[in-house]
């Protein structure tokens, strides 16, 4: 149990200095208003995080996630502007990236292309159909008609988007750790001969694994338009970087095998604070830059020095 | 009685501590290695061997304890440093790169540069070639790739590679578990030569009847702690595993009675890709079979397609007389077939997760309801079997990887009993496995074919197959001879039969 905490302490002391560093150089940091933005603006990168946790212990990686949240985004906002009802929007939305991710997970087993490639392919098509689907142009549906969806993100603490993802980061973290599934993708992640020998179902666990990464992005989709109220092909670039540095940072290991849901989530809180801090605080943009990259850097080598240690 | 020759050793350590985290690997240990012997050590499974020579190599750093080489202090800070005071590890998963040639890898980060740093090729030759020339292996060609020799030559490899660097202490930590017989003999005369230069070799092995053969003296860890040494040939068979075990053996085959039933499982000329070209048998519920034969002649490929890991290319299996073409482990494991890996760390298990979940990984059924484990119910099922082999592991939770070579064997086996399966297909079930732990996996297969169970074994290790199986068939180049009964055949017509093919055999 001990040794199980002991791989999410870094981040934790990573996320308690940035709270306790902004906090005393900007005491409106710690606002109630300002946390709460803090934790919204965590919805996005944490619901992916949670999908890619799934596909990174697993051995595996999702470049496309930020295209299908923008796909999935602009698919929801054209539900709601053609007028169907805001759960059969969501819906749609949520499907639309859970249809990118199984296509994802058949592409890597079938054709046994690497998910890097096969993920990166994905990344431009996404866009792509995104971008098609909207005219490249932002779609706007009447402020009535996004006024429902637009709940889910308000910025209070019954902001249903911050406890929809808390919600779901605990449900995924019990499948992970305490079901079948769960213990197949670290298998997986650990040594795929093995479980093959084992008689894992290693292509439908795996499709099932990307299946899971794209639902999290089209809810991470529906979120931005929430957020927006406007689907927009452009929204997400690189956001799939934050999310796998999310995921980087909570302890996973891109060789597989290691992770958790509770670590990522640290992670992306962690980034969040950090962007928002420095906003409050005026640190130029390139800064917030140069800070993330180094903590990526250094998550991963506190990491290796603790392995080696062990 | 010591036979003292007054030279003083070469290696001395006294007292070496270990520990890993709250694992006592070492407790106290001291070892004498002299010049120009092959010095044994010898011990059970997590007795601490590897570790030992892990801190002699500089692999890992002593928590306490006194080491000195050629009478001077050594404590070297990493196997890089080690190397350049003359002493070299070559470890069992052997570390060439399988793309370049043979001299490359020899000479791997000290090529002979000239000015503006190119490689000196004939500087190169020469170094490989008197390497080669001093372990009497000329025959290898020093621009050969790598990846086209075999287990054997690439074991001389690295050890060409430690006598470049002038070693004087060569540690061999199980270097035969993966030989055929030939390489072996080939491995003992390069050892009694490299002895006879004044070279020390410090030789771990589980196999006692080798350590007779070319070990000098010995020293025996149990439990992290040095328990005994002294000299082989002074010492019996019987005294030596009662060091390592703390108590004595009274069989090493111990015979559980067991009546073969009904037959289960039938090969019909099965053949796969390439190999096996041809296998017939039967087997029966309540019967051992052995498969003997040399390394290469296709016998794990033959249990891979039965298994339906490889691909089978004619022939049939047929299970409980029906023809069962599977097209997947998963669905042979539904019909009640297991196989035990002979590549444990490759295959065998996921050495990043626990000892729980690679002992329960194919059959998680007993405790999870609707997809959802009970960890209780699965950490009292793989404490059974912790128990039942005699798993040494801090517990459920440890990590597979940091088990000692022997438990990890163990923890593979585990998984098949666990399993439950009718038909259990062992590949080298007691490879790395120490002399006592090897009688308790006899004596559980014993019981296995005594429940009724069916039992395939692949052993390269002929008294075992003799000591265990009920009928053994002998596999040469891709085809399956004829299974015996053991009471009419003898080590050297099986021998015979698996090096120059069967007298039945017409063309
Ligand atoms: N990195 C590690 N972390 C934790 N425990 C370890 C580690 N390495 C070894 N151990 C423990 O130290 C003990 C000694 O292990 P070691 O590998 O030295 O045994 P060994 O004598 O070589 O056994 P075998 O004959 O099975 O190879 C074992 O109990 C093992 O579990
Ligand atoms: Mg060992």
């Amino acid at each position: 149990m001990p040794k199980r905490f002991m791989s999410l302490i870094g981040p934790f002391i990573g996320l308690i200095l940035v709270i306790v560093l902004f906090g005393a150089l900007e005491p409106a940091f710690l606002s109630t208003r300002n946390l709460m933005t803090v934790a919204i603006q965590t919805v996005i990168v944490g619901l992916g995080a949670i999908g890619m946790t799934f596909v990174i212990v697993s051995g595996g990686i999702d470049l496309s996630i930020g295209s299908v949240i923008a796909l999935s985004s602009v698919v929801t906002a054209l539900c709601v502007r053609a007028g169907l009802s805001p759960a059969t929007s969501v819906a749609i939305g949520v499907a639309a990236g859970g249809m990118c991710g199984a296509l994802n997970g058949w592409l890597v087993t079938r054709l046994s292309i690497v998910p890097f490639i096969v993920t990166l392919g994905m990344m431009g098509i996404a866009r792509g159909v995104a971008k098609w689907l909207s005219a490249e142009q932002t779609v706007t549906p009447s402020p009535e008609a996004s006024e429902a969806l637009a709940s889910l993100a308000t910025k209070t603490a019954t902001s249903p988007g911050i406890w929809i993802t808390i919600a779901l980061a605990v449900a995924m973290a019990l499948v992970l750790k305490r079901t079948v599934f769960g213990t197949y993708t670290y298998a997986l992640g650990s040594n795929e001969d093995t479980a093959r020998l084992c008689g894992v179902p290693v292509e439908r666990t795996k499709v099932w694994i990307y299946t899971l990464c794209g639902l999290f992005g089209g809810l991470g989709g529906v979120m931005t338009f929430a957020r927006l109220s406007v689907g927009d092909p452009t929204t997400a670039i690189g956001k799939e970087l934050d999310v796998i540095a999310a995921v980087v940072i909570g302890g996973a290991s891109l060789a597989g095998g290691k992770g958790s849901i509770l670590g990522s989530m640290v992670g992306a809180l962690l980034m969040a604070a950090l962007a928002n801090g420095c906003n409050l605080t005026g640190v130029p943009n390139f800064v917030q830059e140069i800070l993330i990259g180094a903590i990526i850097v250094a998550a991963v080598a506190v990491d290796r020095v603790r392995a080696a240690r062990a | 009685m010591k036979t003292e020759r007054d030279s003083n050793p070469l290696l001395l350590m006294s007292g070496v501590q270990k520990r890993f985290g709250g694992v006592v690997a070492l407790g106290g240990v001291d070892l004498e290695v002299r010049r120009g012997e092959v010095h044994a050590l010898l011990g059970e499974n997590g007795a601490g061997k590897s570790t030992l020579m892990k801190v002699l190599s500089g692999a890992h750093a002593p928590d306490a304890g006194e080491c000195s080489l050629d009478g001077a202090p050594y404590a070297p800070s990493g196997p890089q440093d080690a190397l350049e005071r003359g002493v070299a590890m070559i470890y069992q998963e052997l570390n060439l790169a399988p793309e370049l040639t043979v001299a490359q890898n020899v000479l791997l980060g000290r090529e002979p540069r000239g000015a503006l740093g190119w490689i000196q090729a004939d500087e190169v030759q020469a170094r490989v070639a008197s390497a080669l020339e001093a372990l009497g292996a000329e025959e290898l060609q020093p621009d050969t790739l790598v990846r086209d020799l075999g287990p054997g030559q690439r074991q001389l490899v690295e050890i060409a590679r430690a006598l470049v660097e002038d070693a004087q202490l060569i540690v061999l930590d199980e270097p035969t578990s993966s030989l055929s017989q030939g390489d072996t003999r080939r491995l003992f005369e390069v050892v009694k030569r490299l002895t006879g230069e004044g070279v020390a070799v410090i030789y771990i092995s589980h196999f006692l009847e080798e350590v007779q053969e070319i070990g000098d003296r010995f020293t025996v860890l149990r439990d992290g702690e040095t328990v005994g040494a002294g000299v082989v040939r002074e010492t019996s068979l019987e005294e030596l595993v009662a060091l390592m075990a703390g108590r004595s053996l009274d069989e090493f085959f111990p015979k559980v009675p067991h009546e073969p039933g009904e037959v289960i499982l039938e090969l019909e000329a099965l053949a796969g890709e390439p190999l096996p070209r041809e296998a017939s048998l039967s087997l029966r519920r309540g019967e051992v079979l052995g498969i003997a034969g040399l390394v290469g002649a296709g016998r794990t490929e033959l249990l891979r397609a039965l298994f339906a890991l490889e691909p089978v290319r004619s022939g049939e299996v047929k299970l409980n007389g029906a023809v069962s073409p599977a097209r997947s482990p998963r669905e042979r494991l539904d019909e009640g077939v297991g196989l035990l890996s002979e590549d444990r760390k490759g295959e065998g298990l996921a050495l990043d997760l626990d000892l729980a979940t690679n002992a329960t990984l194919s059959h998680m059924t007993p405790f999870s309801r609707g997809g959802w484990i009970q960890p209780s119910e699965r950490r009292a099922a793989v404490e059974r079997w912790i128990e039942r082999l005699g798993i040494r592991c801090t517990g459920p939770e440890q990590r597979a990887g940091d088990l000692s070579g022997g438990n990890q064997q163990k923890a593979a086996l585990a998984r098949l009993l666990h399993h439950d399966v009718d038909v259990l297909l062992l590949d080298e079930p007691t490879r790395g496995v120490d002399v006592g732990a090897k009688v308790e996996v006899y004596r559980v297969i014993g019981e296995l074919a005594a429940a009724g169970k069916a039992v395939l074994v692949v052993s390269s290790y002929l008294p075992e197959l003799f000591g265990i199986c009920d009928r053994i068939a002998v596999m040469h180049r891709g085809v399956l001879g004829p299974a015996r009964p053991v009471d009419e055949r003898t080590e050297e017509e099986v021998m015979s039969e698996a090096t120059r093919g069967f007298k039945e055999e017409v063309a």
